[in-house]
């Protein structure tokens, strides 16, 4: 399945799941700012179904929360009037929806064929070794820096090809990766 | 004059431009000339939906995502407005561009907004489509962006809205984000996903045409079509069909180039340009070697070796001539140095991770390849292995799934081992462990007769 990039270590390593339908607990009820809410009202007005602004909905409590947990799931789905474990049954299947928090930098390294012949994998090994040897998928104890490897950014002229949270970093090689770890801060 | 003449960039013209976003920038290049036209003649009757499509059924478009449809015969299976009842069209441009080597979407998207959006307009005319989307990758963060912004900038100066120009034509375009899977650029998968779902591809028929996203008529473009709709609509249906090797071959054509060559990128061509012409233009083989081997349309197309691609037109008949495919014209080159098993694990590794999981040869299958040709490339093969390889991987194609992924999946493969067998075989000789007990895949070939006994094809 498609879901799979981003699974949190926790979840990998087969710890208990908080959460009826398998979503990671924040700890706490959530809902949308008044502005985030305005922003979903505004969003609604171009589907003829609510259920057509799910991803949208996650991509805005992605935007508030960081991550979609258990809760954040349970609020988009009472408002878009969807059941929790069908919003969390989408949340699965796309690798995009941390279910976990992530670092303040979420490095993802493409790995796909354009990539891997330019020697992608040695670059994403080397990234994980060089930020103090973390699993794929770890945070960093700082809180900085998760490290997931990606399929194809469709930036296969920039090989290796490399995302830092929303920003695409071109040609990342053993050579210049420690400029490149040192520049995001 | 030969229709592989070079010509002036046309899809690409705007690059370069100070500030190719702004639809001030487009409008000053000639940019809604087309749009401005049509509606006017909207009005007089001098045009028509059936002419516009008419116009590009003439030119020969064949379609820019990867199947190379024709795209005005892909247009009139909607159905007539008499029969589609009260449902309205609806027209999705396609910018999930997820196919390892693909990347000339996403250039077009960053820096020439208003040329898809201009493309999207006619194509709403010609098929009476009041509401568009564009079903944009995930990862593709600025690129939504800037489309958002294109699309504000186009609603204030009145090009998108109702009663656009006095025409009594509306439009709205929505700009809609996928999260990150494949196979979402699949065109029903594409729809389950704006409709709020997970990503499952669905079983034709019905087509889209008929049945689409919300139950209604709906056709998927991708973005490359949609910007040839335009520039057959500003300059005539005898000037595209006047462009390319052949008459189903026609107009200009994005190239993207990667992998071992000296200046990866995309390049503008007429479609059909021959093979060595394409490569020169991506500056020839890195560091001067030896090229081995050529994927000519995204990974999903068969490997071609280096003879087999000799001469070859680059376009939708020319590679399927050479038992490969045009795909999304996703150039992956690879020199000497290349090991083909590892990279045929690379592209193994790309699919297992993205099967959306619906049919069990595909969701089994693939990771049963991958699985296998990790074990050759660490040094744990078995002879046995290759065939192994290419009988499952016959049993997860041909028609046996819901979409062509799994067909996909197993292209590089089985053109890898079948055309490179020595390679794999090195290593299987090389092998640290003959005595490896092989796990027999006994399970998937089991799981798959028992269904089809059952009568179940997915
Ligand atoms: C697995 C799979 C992935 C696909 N991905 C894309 C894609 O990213 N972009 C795209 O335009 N077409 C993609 N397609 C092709 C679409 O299904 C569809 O044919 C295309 O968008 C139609 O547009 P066109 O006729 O303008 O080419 C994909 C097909 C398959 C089977
Ligand atoms: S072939 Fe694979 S990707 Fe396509 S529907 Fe079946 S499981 Fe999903
Ligand atoms: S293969 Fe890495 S960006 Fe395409």
């Amino acid at each position: 399945m498609s879901g799979g990039a981003n699974v949190p270590v926790a979840e990998q390593a087969g710890n208990p799941r908080a959460g009826e339908h398998g979503a990671l607990s924040c700890g706490k009820p959530l809902s949308f700012s008044r502005e985030t809410r305005a922003e979903l009202d505004r969003l609604l007005t171009r589907y003829p179904t609510k259920q057509a602004a799910l991803l949208p909905a996650l991509w805005l409590a992605q935007r508030e929360w960081g991550w979609i947990s258990r809760e954040a799931v349970d609020h988009v789905a009472s408002l878009l009037d969807l059941s929790s474990a069908f919003v969390w049954g989408v949340v699965t299947f796309y690798t995009m929806y941390n279910r976990a928090p992530v670092g303040k930098h979420l490095i993802q390294v493409c790995t796909s064929i354009s990539c891997h012949l330019n020697g992608a994998e040695e670059v994403f090994h080397e990234c994980k070794k060089r930020l103090g040897g973390l699993e794929t998928g770890e945070t960093s104890k700082d809180g900085k820096y998760t490290v997931i490897e990606v399929e194809c950014l469709a930036q296969c002229d920039k090989a290796p090809a490399v995302m830092v949270n929303d920003d695409d970093y071109a040609v990342i090689t053993k050579d210049n990766l420690d400029a490149f770890l040192k520049g995001l801060g | 004059m030969s229709g592989l003449d070079t010509i002036p960039p046309v899809l690409l013209a705007r690059l370069g431009k100070a500030d190719p976003r702004a639809l001030d920038g487009y409008v000053a290049d000639g940019g809604y000339a087309s749009w401005k036209k049509v509606l006017a003649g909207a009005k007089t009757g001098e045009w028509t939906p059936a002419k516009l499509t008419d116009m590009v059924k003439a030119s020969g478009l064949r379609g820019r995502g990867g199947a190379g449809f024709p795209c005005g015969l892909k247009w009139t299976f909607v159905p007539a407005k008499d029969k589609r009842g009260d449902k309205p069209v609806y027209l999705l441009c396609n910018a999930d561009e997820s196919e390892p080597g693909t990347f000339k979407d996403r250039l077009l998207i960053e820096q020439d907004p208003h040329q898809i959006l201009e493309g999207m307009m006619l194509a709403s005319f010609a098929l009476e489509v009041k509401h568009a989307y564009v079903y944009i990758r995930g990862e593709m963060v600025h690129g939504a962006e800037i489309l958002n912004a294109a699309v504000a900038e186009a609603h204030a100066k009145g090009f998108l809205g109702t009663d656009i120009l006095g025409s009594g034509v509306d439009l709205t375009i929505t700009i809609h984000r996928g999260a990150g899977a494949y196979i979402c650029g699949e065109e029903t998968a594409l729809i389950e996903s704006l409709e709020g779902k997970r990503g499952h591809p669905r079983i034709k028929p019905p087509f889209p045409a008929v049945s689409g996203v919300w139950g209604s008529p709906t056709v998927v473009n991708n973005v490359e079509t949609l910007c040839c709709v335009k520039h057959i609509v500003d300059r005539g249906a005898d000037w595209f069909k006047g462009v390319g090797r052949n008459e189903k071959n026609t107009g200009p054509k994005l190239y993207a180039v990667s992998g071992h060559v000296e200046k990866p990128g995309v390049y503008e061509a007429p479609i059909g340009i021959p093979w060595e012409q394409l490569l020169a233009m991506a500056g020839g083989v890195r560091g001067g070697r030896k090229l081995k081997a050529v994927i000519p349309g995204g990974s999903s197309a068969p490997i071609l070796t280096a003879a087999e691609i000799a001469g070859i037109p680059m376009d939708f008949d020319g590679i399927a001539a050479a038992k490969s495919m045009f795909g999304s014209a996703a150039i992956i080159v690879m020199d000497e140095t290349t090991d083909i098993p590892k990279a045929v694990t690379n592209i193994a590794k790309f699919y297992a991770h993205e099967s959306c999981g619906q049919c069990t040869p595909c969701r089994e299958g693939t990771p049963w390849l991958l699985k296998m040709l990790r074990r050759i490339v660490n040094g744990e093969g078995k002879k046995t292995d290759l065939d192994l390889l290419l009988q499952i991987s016959n049993q997860m194609g041909n028609g046996m799934t819901i979409c062509v992924f799994a067909d996909a999946a197993i292209a590089p493969v089985i053109s890898g081992i079948t055309k490179f067998r020595g390679e794999f075989e090195a290593y299987i000789e090389k092998s640290k462990n003959k005595t490896f007990d092989q796990e027999a895949p006994g399970d998937l070939t089991n799981a798959i007769a028992n269904r089809q006994a059952a009568g179940i094809h997915s």
